[in-house]
């Protein structure tokens, strides 16, 4: 039987463990605390491809905490699968802000997923480094938001000038515009129509099609009928192969010059191994290949790293689309934390908004909405490739960059058909 | 831009897309149509003789070849899911549609995880000569990528409607669902027989499976885009009508062919169940299910 006393210990251990946590979370022992980063990455879904990107960030925490943490503290990653659903978004970000008191945010990955949280971010004025989320800001126009992808300003009309550029230069009069009805693909497609008229160039067929179509033959011979001198498309991964094939089976007019422009899954190890040689003669976007001019000492360790591991995740053992820029949200939230020497939103922001950031991509800078001031997606030809050996794609000349001038590594090669059977 | 060869071509590439489609919700329309069993993780199982299909041909065989190789191991994989499904349900009095649709519904996010586990999450497609080259005819040109699996689909339905309409075993499958107690006052035990019809369902998918891979890459997930389709191809047939959901097939296809050709490709996804609640206002027992 208890006494009273012993009652009174037993309540006196009982509150001061129930006043641990609060203790211990006050800002005396503030410093000592890991500076937790939070985001949630596709890990089952059908957007799970992506989440080789979570690769990069490992790899960004592992470096940070090698050198020593920033300002004194560890970095801690809280990760969450979003099952590639953009209703379990919200949840996830306000379980990372209110229960897992995370200092720096990482948006999802892409458009889709992140439209949900953009409004939450903008409420609560946090601070948050974007991921693949082409436009993602232009809506909300939260100053604490910056881009890790290379998109650009007025990215929804812009990133993918690069193709327009080309074909105008080419001297193409009428281009046919395809696209899948899923965000990004959309955007583009609406982007690319809006340069197309600014070019005095004729859309000759401009349709969307819904996600999964299978079979792209009607598409094709709708296509041809409209005698385009370039086609633009705007596909995902299992469309961007059905398109590929449908066009080898159905074939295309001789007078194509360019074909491609922002088709999701050429970027992939996957597709390039699976396609192989078919892939010859497409002139497609990127965010970075092993060409020369982007060949750094820092690219080439992340990718000597990152390598290893992704094969034995079983990821894509290329990772050229979406790692580096993973690792480069790091170096972003990393900058902006040194750089301010504070992880109080407002301070990151405004070191972000005054100063351009070294990256293993390159320097980057942002305008006020968080978009790099300088565009710098890629327009890449595919040609030489033999076979389906993913190897190859990590020697120069397979991915030849046509487009930013600064990065060009070769000339376009016309007509499509041509290139195709090159 | 009505020309004829546009139109010829889609209206074939209507049937052999219908055709497909045939194959996916065969299984189907056994389990559902004939058994009365909600299967919706039908179209996963087919994803997963995709998966299969997709292995055997990593070591050199022929998707058609490798999907007969997976009728035995398929088969038995559905008489295990019946016989799980009659312990936790018919066995204790019976299941209703909401039970099952669930343990049905968990089943296939567990075969899509056990799939993301196995293979990954990246887009996995089979390389076979045929792929890629079209038959020309006229002014029709018909890739093998859609001729091959097509044709798979008539064959495949034809020998189960050959064994459900002249086989003893298959004359039983079709009495289970129509009076149960019957069956077992002629001897015969409802639940061996309901585990036999299941485990045929299961097998067709790997059938089904190996078309699905042909006509284009797969992904563990790619299962959810095809079960409304294929639950429509079934009801508008005619719950049990095995040769018509063939037939209906073929009607979404073309429908779905020449919408995409002549109107928008867009809003082709609504086309299977515009037909199915126009098919069911006019005959509510589907079109070629017997009235009751």
């Amino acid at each position: 039987m208890k006494t009273r006393r012993q009652f009174h210990k037993l309540m006196a251990v009982t509150a001061a463990g129930l006043a641990a946590p609060a203790i211990l979370g006050s800002k005396v022992f503030a410093q000592d605390k890991p500076i937790r980063v939070g985001a949630s990455v596709s890990l089952t879904g059908p957007l799970a491809s992506t989440k080789n990107g979570q690769i990069g960030y490992e790899l960004w925490r592992d470096d940070v905490n090698a050198a020593g943490g920033l300002l004194g503290r560890k970095v801690e990653l809280v990760i969450y699968d979003d099952q590639s659903s953009a209703a379990n978004v919200p949840a996830i970000y306000s379980k990372l802000v209110d229960v897992d008191a995370c200092d720096v945010l990482f948006s999802p990955y892409g458009a889709n997923l992140s439209a949900p949280v953009m409004p939450f971010i903008k409420q609560r004025d946090l601070f948050m480094i974007g991921m693949f989320g082409l436009a993602g800001n232009d809506v909300a126009k939260h100053d604490k938001f910056f881009h890790s992808g290379p998109w650009g300003p007025n990215s929804g009309r812009d990133w993918a000038r690069g193709f327009f550029d080309l074909a105008k230069a080419q001297g193409v009069k009428k281009i046919a515009i395809i696209n899948a009805d899923l965000e990004f693909s959309k955007n583009a497609a609406k982007g690319g129509a809006d340069v197309a008229k600014e070019y005095g160039m004729e859309v000759v067929f401009n349709q969307s099609y819904p996600p999964n179509t299978s079979d792209f033959s009607s598409m094709i011979r709708n296509i041809n009928a409209g005698d385009p001198e370039a086609i633009f498309i705007a596909s995902y991964p299992a469309d961007s192969t059905a398109i590929i094939r449908g066009v080898k089976e159905i074939g295309i007019s001789d007078k194509v010059k360019l074909f491609g422009g922002a088709m999701i899954g050429p970027q992939y190890g996957a597709l390039l191994g699976s396609l192989g040689p078919e892939l010859n003669g497409l002139v497609n976007s990127h965010t970075f290949v092993p060409e020369p001019t982007m060949q750094t000492p820092a690219i080439k360790s992340f990718f000597d790293r990152y390598t290893p591991i992704a094969v034995k995740q079983g990821v894509d053992p290329l990772g050229f689309y979406i790692p580096p820029f993973y690792y480069v949200a790091g170096q972003l939230a990393a900058a902006a934390i040194t750089g301010s020497k504070s992880v109080d939103p407002a301070k990151m922001a405004a070191f972000l908004h005054a100063n351009a950031v070294d990256t293993i991509v390159g320097k980057i800078a942002f305008t006020e909405i968080g978009d790099w001031k300088e565009r710098r997606v890629l327009m890449v030809q595919l040609r030489g490739i033999k076979g389906n050996d993913l190897e190859q794609f990590r020697n120069p000349g397979h991915q030849v960059i046509l487009d930013p001038p600064s990065l060009k590594t070769g000339e376009l090669a016309a007509p499509y058909n041509k290139a195709r059977a090159s | 831009m009505l020309s004829i060869d546009i139109l010829l071509n889609a209206i074939v590439t209507g049937i052999l897309l219908g055709s497909v489609y045939a194959s996916l919700a065969l299984g189907l329309g056994i389990t559902f149509g004939i058994l009365h069993i909600p299967n919706i993780a039908h179209p996963t199982l087919v994803v997963a003789g995709a998966f299969f299909v997709y292995t055997l041909t990593q070591w050199g065989l022929d998707p058609i070849v490798a999907a007969l190789i997976g009728l035995v191991p398929f088969y038995l994989l559905g008489v295990v899911l019946y016989a799980f499904y009659s312990a936790v349900f018919e066995r204790k009095g019976g299941a209703n549609v909401l039970q099952s649709l669930t343990l049905f519904f968990g089943l296939s996010l567990v075969i899509e995880i056990l799939l993301s586990l196995g293979f990954g999450s990246e887009l996995k497609s089979v390389s076979v000569s045929y792929i890629g080259s079209s038959l020309k005819l006229g002014v029709l040109t018909v890739p093998y990528r859609l001729l091959i699996p097509a044709l798979l689909a008539p064959v495949t339905i034809a020998a189960v409607w050959f064994y459900l309409s002249r086989t003893n075993s298959g004359t039983a499958i079709r009495a289970v669902a129509h009076e149960e107690r019957a069956l077992s006052i002629a001897g015969l035990n409802p639940a061996s027989v309901k585990r036999h019809a299941f485990g045929i369902a299961t097998a067709t998918a790997v059938i089904a499976g190996a078309a699905l891979i042909m006509v284009g890459p797969i992904e563990p997930f790619a299962g959810r885009y095809q079960i409304g389709r294929v639950f429509a191809i079934v009801v508008l047939a005619g719950m049990g009508s095995i040769p018509g959901s063939l037939v209906i097939a073929i009607i979404i296809g073309i429908a779905e062919a020449l919408v995409s050709s002549y109107l928008n490709p867009s809003w082709s996804p609504g086309v299977a169940f515009a037909i199915l609640l126009l098919g069911l206002a006019l005959r509510p027992q589907g079109l070629f299910g017997a009235a009751r």
